[in-house]
């Protein structure tokens, strides 16, 4: 039987950190947790705030984490943290400031060229791109 | 000899062109390297999260979230990545083209098409099209970052919740190698289950709160977004390598230029001293 569980801290810009552990302890949203290798496997939510990761030997390390999930399964811990403080209200006011980007986009809009337009504009733009690598080729 | 003066100072100007492109070559080599980087680091937490996302699915089946349900598409979005600068060889070009293709194949279907645009070059191609832009971002950088994306991202997850739109695309280069990127669309919502998402054994998690449903949203909603970032960060990498390749085409062009330009000059100044020596020896002979 083990003695250490493999811990794994992910976030979705970076790795952060992988290795075996002792014991890990991480601030679930209904607590604290100390999780001990052959832990049931578990899914919860991480609150901001940090994550202690016991080594064989005895040595901790600390990570802050701002949230988060945590997976356990009996021989693996992935943490896979946020990259930043979530909240609901805060990325409603990013979803409205993206919608109002858009708007703005929309209210800039110069005239009114459809589809079939840009599509031509398109393949001139390609067509010429094509006549330059040819001239280059030919004078290669 | 008319003109040898003028050849000269057109040599030096292209000199200093070439200058500024082999320095923006260098510039994009360095970052495409960077970018890589990223491209690379990003991918186990998309890993890890797929895992659960398909454990979670299997595991409740009686339970499915909506992200997780294919629907009769009605209404699509696009969600399109692009650049936020330009000289990058045909990176932008070439990925419009396919998702002006894409739209039309949609439309011919009878299904209605709205767009979310990442970067500055597709807001400026696509705002002129006459259709919906239901969210905007650009100016992430050269390393961007996943806040900046949240809005964006909500937005359109919230027009998927309300049942405005059924399917959502996402469109971006491909990072094939240095030489070669490749525009790609793929879907994004609904989640597609994957074969590795098939279970071995039945095991279920314990939850805490103890119904799922809470999770397997935030689940999602975090997968969706790391699809977002890491089609950005993939986009940024295909950006530096277009960019560096542009720039390498423009510097040996500036070098052609200059070589030809050259021997014009060099037979100018011939033909001048020639000229100028005929005429002392006519004006000898004279005297």
């Amino acid at each position: 039987m083990s003695k250490t569980i493999r811990v794994h801290i992910v976030s979705a810009e970076s790795e952060i950190w992988e290795g075996e552990a002792e014991m890990v302890f991480a601030s679930a949203e209904q607590g604290g947790m100390g999780i001990a290798p052959r832990h049931a496997p578990l899914l919860t939510r991480l609150e901001p705030g940090e994550v202690r990761v016991r080594k064989p030997g005895g040595e901790e390390m600390d990570f802050y984490v701002s949230g988060g999930i945590l997976e356990i399964q009996p021989h693996l811990v992935s943490i896979l943290a946020d990259t930043a403080e979530r909240a609901a209200d805060l990325d409603e006011a990013a979803a409205i400031e993206a919608k109002r980007r858009a708007e703005e986009a929309i209210a800039n809009r110069k005239g009114d060229v459809d589809i079939s337009r840009a599509q031509a504009q398109l393949a001139e733009a390609a067509a010429r791109l094509k006549l330059v690598q040819k001239l280059k080729k030919k004078k290669s | 000899m008319a003109g040898a003066k003028e050849i000269r100072t057109q040599i030096k100007s292209i000199g200093n062109t070439q200058k500024i492109t082999k320095a923006m070559e260098m510039v994009a080599a360095s970052k495409m390297r960077r970018a890589q980087d990223r491209m690379a680091a990003s991918r186990p937490y998309a890993k890890s999260i797929r895992r659960v996302i398909g454990h979670l699915a299997n595991a409740n089946p009686d339970y499915r979230h909506p992200y997780l349900i294919p629907r009769e598409p009605k209404r699509v979005n696009l969600l399109v990545i692009s650049t936020d600068r330009g000289l990058c060889g045909g990176l932008n070009i070439n990925l419009f083209k396919s998702v002006l293709r894409e739209i039309r194949d949609w439309q011919d279907k009878g299904v209605d098409v709205e767009l979310t645009l990442i970067g500055a070059k597709a807001s400026a191609f696509f705002s002129r099209l006459g259709l919906d832009i239901v969210a905007e971002t650009s100016h992430l950088g050269d390393s961007p970052h996943l806040t900046d994306l949240i809005g964006t991202v909500r937005e359109t997850l919230n027009r998927f919740d309300d049942k405005k739109i059924d399917l959502i695309r996402i469109a971006h280069n491909e990072f094939v190698n240095t030489m070669t990127q490749q525009p790609e669309i793929l879907p994004l919502l609904p989640v597609e289950p994957s074969e590795d998402d098939e279970l071995l054994e039945h095991w279920d998690y314990i939850y805490e709160p103890s119904t799922p449903e809470a999770l397997l949203e935030q689940v999602l909603t975090r997968y969706v977004e790391s699809q977002v970032y890491q089609g950005v960060v993939e986009n940024v990498a295909c950006e530096q390598a277009a960019r560096m390749v542009a720039m390498k085409a423009a510097t040996d062009n500036a070098g052609e230029m200059i070589d030809s330009l050259q021997l014009e000059y060099n037979k100018a100044r011939q033909a001048a001293i020639t000229q100028e020596l005929a005429e002392i020896v006519g004006g000898a002979a004279a005297v």
